[in-house]
């Protein structure tokens, strides 16, 4: 790949004896949509805000952007986009206000009028921020980080307390930044989110990065039972299953059929024997293997907080 | 400088947006003087030293207003922009965390300086009060004694844990204070025991200062009450520059 943009290397933060960043070590290309993910509490929040300068980390090095954030913070922070979880505005500035005022915190300023029409805040840019919606207040934040037509963007835990709709809308928004050759450095706890949105991906738990590949490598590298359902009448020839080398095993009752294997090929293999045998089966469904399953295969617990 | 003038504007469009603290600020004073002043008059009484209650309560109410921005508005909004991470987000990003504090702190002042004006024109058209001093110096007696509370303020909005605590503090300061000190109630109505207690209260000599300084008394006699009050200010400034957080 290209370009490093952010490079972290034996990052360490503690809080007391708590070990919030635990030596972790990874680098950001230029262009990408990189992911931290993991449970809250797992230490993303602490490691993205000593990435931006925010946080002094207890030991470590850091470069973003060519830059130490730890002693050039406000510097880097002209150049680059912030978004911080859970904050706020006061509640009696209006849109349009905020816009001007974190316009000219900035020495690079892209033109707004655009950007709020592309966040569709174009009709709110009257509205007092407490009068805004869940999403519209993030989709605000989205524009206050990209005011300085920043080359890096630093989204913390971006959609959470939105609902669905706004989830999926604010994902198309992050895709859209990144077409424009942003890198985008984002936290989450939804793996949903990391899967669909990330090029590459960094799962932390307890302080620590226990796995970093694109979303697809995660997947295929982990050993997980993929399940095969179908259903067919039933018939004694079903009992050759048992000879097809990529399954582990299978259950019927009655009509219906789940098959367990490890094999990629188990897929093919069964309806080549279905078709082959000429058995009637329809409802065939394979289900997916997530990320969510492998943060399970990793830590042995769900994510779900 | 872009960003301070318009974090200023903004701020103070913030505090005009907040009913309350228009209220407390600008109108309460002038309203009290007016309520009282309807009431009592402004004849000149042996009891006020030959003044009228108007000439001689008008500058205690200056003090009203800045212990009311020192202790209320400073401490409540500062913690609150605080806990709502308003601070943080002002933190991430390019701007010195100096233009925030220069933007409140001016915000305040002129608010404050306004409310003062406000009370001075009540008195003196309404009432013919009667001015013996100077006006660049009562100007600076009372830039000194808001500052003064304001850094008050910001000390008990670093030292609180969250908003609601620097609410509950400034609230037990500035209300007992405001009615001990001299500042709503003339001490010579309140007797002995409560001038005894005012003299431990540091808006007494606001009070005191504001009162000479109007009646045209020279600084110089005023020299211990200046002190306790810039006293105030670098304690303040001290304390909260040592432990103030931006979240």
């Amino acid at each position: 790949m290209s370009e490093t943009i952010v490079q972290v290397e034996n990052l360490y933060k503690y809080y007391r004896k708590i070990k919030a960043v635990d030596d972790i070590s990874f680098k950001i290309y230029k262009g990408e949509i990189f992911g931290l993910v993991g449970p809250n509490g797992a230490g993303k929040t602490t490691a993205i805000e000593c990435i931006e300068g925010l946080r002094k980390p207890d030991s470590g090095s850091l470069k973003v952007m060519d830059l130490n954030p730890t002693t050039n913070g406000r510097t880097l922070r002209n150049s680059i986009g912030i978004q911080l979880q859970e904050s706020q505005l006061p509640g009696r500035l209006k849109v349009w206000e905020a816009i001007s005022l974190f316009s000219s915190f900035y020495k690079k300023n892209t033109e707004s009028t655009p950007l709020l029409k592309e966040l569709g805040l174009e009709e709110k840019k009257g509205s007092y921020f407490d009068k805004l919606s869940g999403g519209q207040k993030q989709r605000l934040f989205i524009t206050l980080a990209l005011l300085n037509d920043p080359d890096l963007i630093f989204l913390d835990e971006l959609t959470t307390g939105l609902d669905p709709q706004a989830r999926r809308a604010t994902w198309n928004l992050i895709t859209g930044i990144r077409e424009r050759g942003k890198t985008i450095f984002l936290t989450t706890h939804f793996m949903e989110e990391a899967e669909i949105l990330c090029d590459r991906v960094a799962i932390m738990d307890n302080g620590k990065i226990i796995a970093l590949d694109t979303p697809k490598n995660l997947i295929r590298n982990i050993s997980i039972e993929t399940r095969l359902m179908f259903s067919a009448t039933d018939s004694p020839e079903l009992n050759a299953l048992d000879n097809i080398k990529s399954i582990s095993k299978y259950e019927k009752s009655g009509d219906n059929i789940i098959v367990y294997g490890h094999d990629k090929r188990m897929v093919k293999d069964v309806v080549n024997f279905l078709v082959n045998r000429n058995i009637d089966f329809y409802d065939l469904q394979t289900e997916q293997v997530t990320l969510e399953d492998v943060f399970l295969a990793l830590t042995g617990k769900e994510i779900r907080n | 400088m872009k960003s301070l003038l318009r974090l200023t504007v903004v701020e103070m469009k913030l505090y005009l947006r907040e009913p309350m603290a228009t209220f407390f600020t600008l109108l309460y004073a002038p309203a009290l003087l007016f309520l009282f002043g309807f009431i009592y008059g402004n004849e000149p009484t042996p009891f006020f030293g030959g003044r009228g209650f108007i000439d001689s309560q008008l500058p205690a109410y200056m003090a009203l207003v800045i212990v009311t921005v020192g202790l209320m508005s400073v401490p409540i909004s500062t913690a609150s922009d605080r806990e709502n991470g308003i601070l943080k987000r002002f933190h991430s990003t390019p701007a010195s965390p100096a233009i925030y504090l220069f933007a409140n702190i001016f915000t305040y002042y002129i608010m404050s300086l306004m409310g003062v004006t406000l009370l001075f024109l009540v008195g003196r058209f309404i009432f013919h009060a009667q001015f013996e001093g100077n006006i660049f110096s009562i100007l600076a007696g009372f830039t000194i004694c808001a500052l003064s509370f304001f850094s008050f303020g910001y000390m008990i909005a670093s030292l609180a844990p969250t908003a609601r605590t620097a609410l509950a503090a400034g609230m037990i300061l500035a209300f007992p204070m405001m009615f001990l000190s001299g500042a709503a109630i003339p001490l010579e109505v309140l007797g002995d025991k409560v001038t005894n207690i005012s003299k431990y209260l540091p808006l007494t000599y606001v009070v005191r200062l504001m009162k000479g300084l109007w009646v045209g008394n020279s600084w110089a006699a005023h020299w211990l009450n200046l002190i306790i009050i810039l006293g105030l200010l670098v304690t303040g400034a001290i304390i909260s520059t040592l432990t103030f957080k931006w979240e």
